[in-house]
């Protein structure tokens, strides 16, 4: 699997770190909402299709960024710096949501 | 001077090795520049830092990622966004740089004992490095001067091309001699010279 670097180019993926889900919202600090920050910590969409993720170019020039990858087939749609990251191109669902 | 010790010294065996019955297909040696700087600017603030390496340096580096430059005494080049390395021959980059970048612009990284340069040079260089490295290495694709950075199993590299058969690499000192052995290995098949 290739993912295209906006800064370095078309990489192999052994060059990259997976950070996680992205788009993911962080509670505030001094929240002591359990729900909120159990949703935060532990809920994955687990989606099925076109997937938001952040990824890190560890293995070269270290920036975070933000991908949208299709888990069934693999195929990036997009790749972004992490930094200018806005709303996703394919919309974002909710967890739980079925589609 | 402080003078700085090879960490390649128990390892490195100038002569030819390998299979050059038909002539060596690459070179190797140790460069051993006196500076190896990082210079990283602050979002918003590369072209000041360019400005500042264009000044110091006297290389002209073009907008882009990976552009670079040599000259007999300097080379830099651009490995990440906003990042740049730049070698002296000499020793007391840092200290002209650290004088040159403002705090505001960004910050300077005097690596030059915590990096050991490289150089493969030869007719069969792109396929030697092309065996440790998953990285376009064709002229078109990083053309002369350019740099990037990439690892091979985790031993993270800045590589420019300083030649149209010729690249200078640069490597944690703590794993040189790891990677010199496991270049020498993977030249063994064309034949090398260590000089």
């Amino acid at each position: 699997m290739l993912i295209t670097c906006p800064h370095c180019g078309p990489r192999d993926i052994s060059e990259f770190a997976y950070q996680g889900e992205g788009g993911r919202t962080r509670p505030d600090p001094a929240s002591t909402d359990l729900e909120a920050w159990n949703a935060y910590v532990y809920q994955r969409l687990n989606t099925a299709g076109a997937h938001d993720e952040i990824w890190q170019h560890a293995g070269g020039c270290r920036s975070h960024l933000a991908v949208v990858r299709d888990t069934l087939t693999h195929e990036i749609a997009s790749v972004r710096f992490a930094r200018e990251h806005g709303a996703p191109a394919h919309g974002r669902r909710k967890p739980g949501a079925r589609k | 001077m402080v003078e700085q010790q090879s960490p390649l010294e128990p390892v490195f065996r100038p002569g030819s090795h390998g299979n050059f019955a038909d002539g060596v297909g690459v070179t190797l040696s140790e460069i051993a520049p006196c500076s190896i700087i990082q210079l990283a600017a602050w979002p918003g603030e590369e072209k000041k830092l360019m400005v500042v390496i264009g000044s110091v340096t006297g290389l002209k580096l073009a907008d882009g990622a990976g552009a670079g430059a040599s000259s007999d005494r300097y080379s830099a080049f651009g490995f990440a966004p906003g990042k740049f390395l730049v070698i002296d021959a000499s020793e007391g980059l840092a200290t002209t740089l650290a004088a040159k970048v403002a705090p505001a612009v960004g910050t300077v990284t005097d690596l030059s004992h915590g990096r050991i340069a490289i150089r493969i040079e030869g007719a069969k260089a792109e396929w030697v490095l092309g065996k440790l490295f998953a990285i376009d290495l064709a002229l078109a694709a990083f053309p002369l001067g350019s740099g990037i950075s990439t690892t091979h199993h985790d031993i993270f590299t800045l590589m420019q091309r300083s030649g149209p058969q010729r690249f200078d690499l640069y490597v944690f000192r703590s794993f040189a001699r790891s990677f010199w052995k496991m270049l020498c290995h993977a030249a063994d098949e064309v034949g090398y010279e260590v000089r």
